[in-house]
């Protein structure tokens, strides 16, 4: 229980300073490298590797997918084999899924459990994807979460909120927003955020991102 | 036993103590086969050292959100999608 006075009951929140689940992921670290399973050089090419993916990645797969019907369709079919023609690998697990939003289809997607994400494919996510707010709203009322994100949906669409509880992960190939038909890929790729492919955003619109 | 796509399953009942991957929102509920996974190692003995073994295949479920929440306020038509391991899922008439 807590040592302090509130009306929640919890487990102590912190250990001697560290969360326990720091201090049980340092032991088997240390544990890991002492047996030589793994090496501390392993652990920090790993972290970097992770904190070094972004959206742009993701990005650049769904501007991809906007001008080439066949990308989108291998895109869709086999996420990872078409991010490794574009040179990025999502890696064999967790199995990374694209799901297309249409005219009649918005997706949004959330982990209730925790905090499943395509990392490989769009970096650590947000904090508020990691929060119990959205983790337990996002299921329950999709349509009040995407309008305090700001995204207006025709009245007749159809919205899937997809829980990633566990090994696959999803990421949203969002429309292409009307008016880019002269852009290039790289132009296209500017526009798409973060949050479209989370599905609590639309692709910016031109005007939009060159008043940025 | 195995589910095709478009099959009714549903989401066993049952409590389970420890770590399993199945949503409480989800109990007893049934909804309809969208995509078969892979099969993946069981997180229910993983977490606690096990192998996980042997490996349970992994479906993507379509539910129907008022089904799932008898309050929800959105679109008739909207829908929730989750993975669900096969042991967790049961034929539904």
């Amino acid at each position: 229980m807590s040592d302090h006075e509130h009306d929640h009951p919890h487990s102590p929140v912190t250990f001697g300073g560290e969360p326990p689940a720091a201090a049980r992921v340092r032991a088997l670290e240390e544990l890991l490298v002492e047996k030589g399973v793994i090496t501390n050089e392993d652990v920090r090419r790993g972290i970097d590797w992770l904190v070094s993916r972004s959206p742009s990645d993701g990005a650049r797969l769904v501007a991809r997918a906007w001008v080439d019907a066949e990308f989108k369709a291998r895109l869709l079919e086999n996420a990872r084999a078409a991010a490794l023609e574009l040179g990025l690998d999502s890696g064999p697990s967790p199995v990374v899924v694209a799901l297309e939003n249409t005219e009649d289809v918005h997706h949004l997607v959330v982990c209730t459990l925790c905090s499943c994400y395509p990392r490989a494919l769009l970096g650590p996510p947000p904090d508020w994807y990691k929060s119990l707010p959205y983790r337990s709203r996002a299921v329950s009322d999709p349509r009040g979460v995407l309008d305090e994100f700001g995204v207006e949906l025709d009245e007749d669409v159809e919205v899937r909120v997809v829980d990633s509880t566990a090994d696959m992960r999803y990421l949203v190939v969002p429309r292409r927003p009307a008016g880019t038909e002269s852009l290039s890929e790289d132009e296209l790729a500017a526009l798409v955020s973060r949050d479209s492919m989370i599905g609590v955003a639309l692709p910016e619109t031109p005007a939009v991102a060159s008043s940025r | 036993m195995s589910f095709v796509v478009g099959e009714r399953v549903r989401v066993s009942d049952r409590a389970h103590r420890g770590h399993h991957r199945t949503p409480a929102y989800l109990k007893g509920k049934t909804g309809v086969v969208e995509r078969a996974h892979d099969s993946f190692t069981n997180p229910e003995t993983r977490a606690y050292g096990d192998s996980g073994l042997p490996k349970q295949t992994c479906y993507l479920v379509a539910f129907e959100q008022c089904d799932v929440w008898p309050s929800y306020s959105g679109r008739p038509r909207d829908r929730i999608y989750v993975d669900v391991f096969r042991h967790w899922l049961e034929e539904a008439t």
